[in-house]
């Protein structure tokens, strides 16, 4: 199944491989996607296995409490609908850092910019591959996880050196057809199971048989409790909406249509297709908790943080125990199974498994590609081309560098990924989201519509709301468990704040009128399109 | 693409009909930000501060808190259908202002 996956797309990167022979055609796919194309890539470039399998996960354990993900990671797009893809399209040419930099000119922006977007997307990176070793290690136990990440991330450099965005966009749209198709019949047969009844499904998730008494899995307060419960939902959910506008690989997409309206409508296709895939996590973790029953559902449907602190204190792992049983939850089994591929296997059977788990490994090699492109992007374009070299160099350097660049960043992320197997997952996505929201997210907002907003008040922000968001992390609970500083596990309720106010303070405390002067120039163009790049 | 000379902008950014449409872009997008922002957060706060409340029942076995929770999905949709109602109207507008402008510097480079 997998391999029909690989070969398919093998062959798609052959036939991209021409059209890849100039920068615009690497990066930018000449501009030629169309809306709904573009549309189902961003879904499948967004819809990562930690969702698919995660999310699935949570909410088969903590119910509601995992649905909020889903409801964060929709909502999110009406940022980058009304804030974000339009103007970036108009203004920018490959990167974020073009439309940050268009009025804030300066080495300094454009390198901090793009120190920023590297961060955040070898955090990503990591995070997916890490992801590869988890899956291999349940759904395929004969093969090495070390195996499995070097094959991926083979498989993905292989995409990204000779496809381009073409083959990286081609992947991304397979995978979410995929994805989708997946999802719908699965949530199809989980109704079915039920005699397409909603009620009798919804009964039996009010009603989960845990440890003899019945468990609602329909009621909040399961996974975030107690007092800073609400502080953690609201910091979690500020991060989650604000976020996305800021991820690099979900910007880059909106350089490959051919303009503003496209870029619009491709968002709105991906909204559709995300909130359709969004909608079924619940069937498919309900289910997998009212079919499959809690108690078969593997030790890796812990939170991703409870199993990273496990890993490092296995010696907290009886009182966490403990402590779950106490909450009303079944301790789970180590030799038993994710949510996704169980539930699956419970109702279509061993061919069904295998289609779930080609699926899952399918959607993170979709997400590594595109990831791997922005990273390649911004070193190659902004810190090579506009910093290095000064804007000079002809077509043949810029194509070296860019593959160059990829091949760093892919083999960088297969080596960082099998040294840090095992380590905390959701640890390195929430970080990537916490980054982009209090760091890439105020700049882009403020560059737009904020006439005095100065470079010095662009490299602040970037630096205050990277900085802010890693320490905070660093001192979280994810990360120090009991001994942590900060109570918080996203900080994104405090980072935010950070990095919106030092963009603020550092624009007041110098004047910079030649940044000024171009705001008119930016607000014609991001508004217009006059003058935007084809 | 005929090239726009620097001082065009400022005078182009001063016109009314680029001051109508970025009103009118304003006009929708910032209040639609500041309600879809609101109704979002208003899910975690009222699921953290009033978790009794938001488990009760309400449709069938589906408790209080999951309905919110679906109707984002509905509030999503609906506030981009609106948008792309809305932007048809935006994208006549700056077409009709790209045209202009090309067309001016194209005359004046004759």
């Amino acid at each position: 199944m997998f391999a029909v996956f690989v070969g398919i797309t093998l062959i798609v990167t052959y036939w991209a491989s021409g059209q890849s022979a100039t920068s615009r055609g690497f990066y930018a796919a000449h501009r030629r996607i169309g809306a709904l194309q573009n549309g189902w890539a961003i879904a499948g470039d967004y819809v990562s296995a930690a969702t698919f399998l995660g999310i699935t996960g949570l909410i088969a354990f903590y119910g509601f409490d995992g649905f909020m993900y889903s409801v964060g990671w929709l909502v999110a797009y009406l940022a980058v609908l009304f804030l974000v893809a339009e103007p970036l399209r108009n203004t920018g040419k490959y990167t974020m850092a073009d439309l940050i930099s268009f009025r804030l000119r300066g080495r300094t922006v454009r390198a901090v910019a793009a120190i920023s977007t590297i961060a955040i997307t070898l955090f990503y990176l990591i995070a997916q591959m890490v992801g590869v070793s988890a899956l291999v290690n349940v759904l395929l136990p004969r093969f090495g996880d070390i195996a499995a990440i070097v094959v991926v991330g083979v498989l993905m450099l292989v995409y990204v050196l000779f496809g381009g965005m073409l083959a990286t966009t081609w992947v991304q749209v397979i995978k979410a057809i995929l994805l989708l198709f997946t999802s719908i019949a699965l949530s199809l047969l989980v109704v079915a199971h039920f005699h397409f009844s909603l009620g009798d499904f919804l009964h039996a998730a009010a009603a989960v048989p845990v440890n003899g008494t019945a468990t609602n899995l329909l009621r909040p307060g399961l996974l975030f409790h107690g007092a800073l419960g609400a502080w953690n939902l609201v910091s979690l959910g500020l991060a989650l909406v604000l976020g996305t506008a800021g991820l690099p690989h979900i910007l880059m997409r909106f350089f490959t249509v051919s303009s503003a309206k496209a870029a619009r409508t491709s968002v709105a296709w991906a909204m559709v297709l995300i909130g359709i895939f969004y909608l079924t996590t619940s069937f498919m973790g309900l289910g997998a908790a009212t079919i499959v029953g809690k108690e078969h559902i593997g030790r890796r449907l812990y939170a991703g943080q409870a199993i990273g602190y496990i890993a490092r204190h296995p010696e907290a792992e009886a009182p966490l125990n403990a402590q779950l049983i106490r909450n009303g939850f079944i301790v789970p089994k180590p030799d038993s199974n994710l949510a996704a591929p169980l539930l699956a296997g419970n109702l279509g059977g061993s061919l069904l498994t295998a289609f779930v788990s080609a699926v899952a490994f399918a959607t993170i090699l979709a997400v590594v590609a595109g990831l791997t492109l922005a990273a390649s992007s911004a070193f190659a374009h902004d810190i090579w081309f506009s910093l290095v070299r000064d804007g000079r160099g002809d077509e043949t350097e810029y194509l070296f560098v860019a593959r160059a660049t990829a091949f760093v960043v892919g083999a960088l992320a297969i080596v960082l990924s099998i040294a840090l197997r095992g380590f905390n997952v959701a640890f390195l996505v929430g970080l990537a989201f916490a980054v982009a929201a209090s760091a890439n997210v105020p700049v882009i907002l403020l560059a737009l519509a904020w006439r005095r907003f100065s470079r010095s008040g662009a490299i602040a922000g970037m630096v205050c709301g990277l900085v802010s968001s890693l320490v905070l992390i660093a001192i979280s609970p994810v990360f120090l468990g009991a001994r942590a500083i900060f109570p918080l596990d996203n900080p994104g309720i405090v980072s935010i704040p950070i990095g919106l106010a030092g963009a603020i303070l550092g624009t007041l405390l110098i004047r910079d009128r030649e940044s000024e002067a171009m705001f008119d120039q930016l607000h014609v163009r991001a508004t217009t399109g006059l003058g935007a790049e084809v | 693409m005929p090239q726009i000379e620097r001082g065009r902008w400022e005078s182009l950014a001063a016109e009314p009909e680029f001051r109508a449409l970025v009103r009118s872009r304003r006009r929708f997008v910032v209040p639609a930000t500041i309600f879809f922002i609101a109704y979002y957060l208003a899910l975690p706060i009222s699921v953290g501060v009033f978790p009794q409340v938001m488990s009760r029942p309400v449709l069938g076995p589906l408790t209080l808190a999951y309905a919110f929770a679906l109707s984002q999905f509905a509030m999503a949709w609906i506030l981009l259908a609106l948008y792309l109602q809305r932007a048809r109207s935006f994208d006549v507008r700056a077409a009709r202002i790209r045209r202009q402008e090309t067309h001016e510097v194209l005359d004046a480079q004759q």
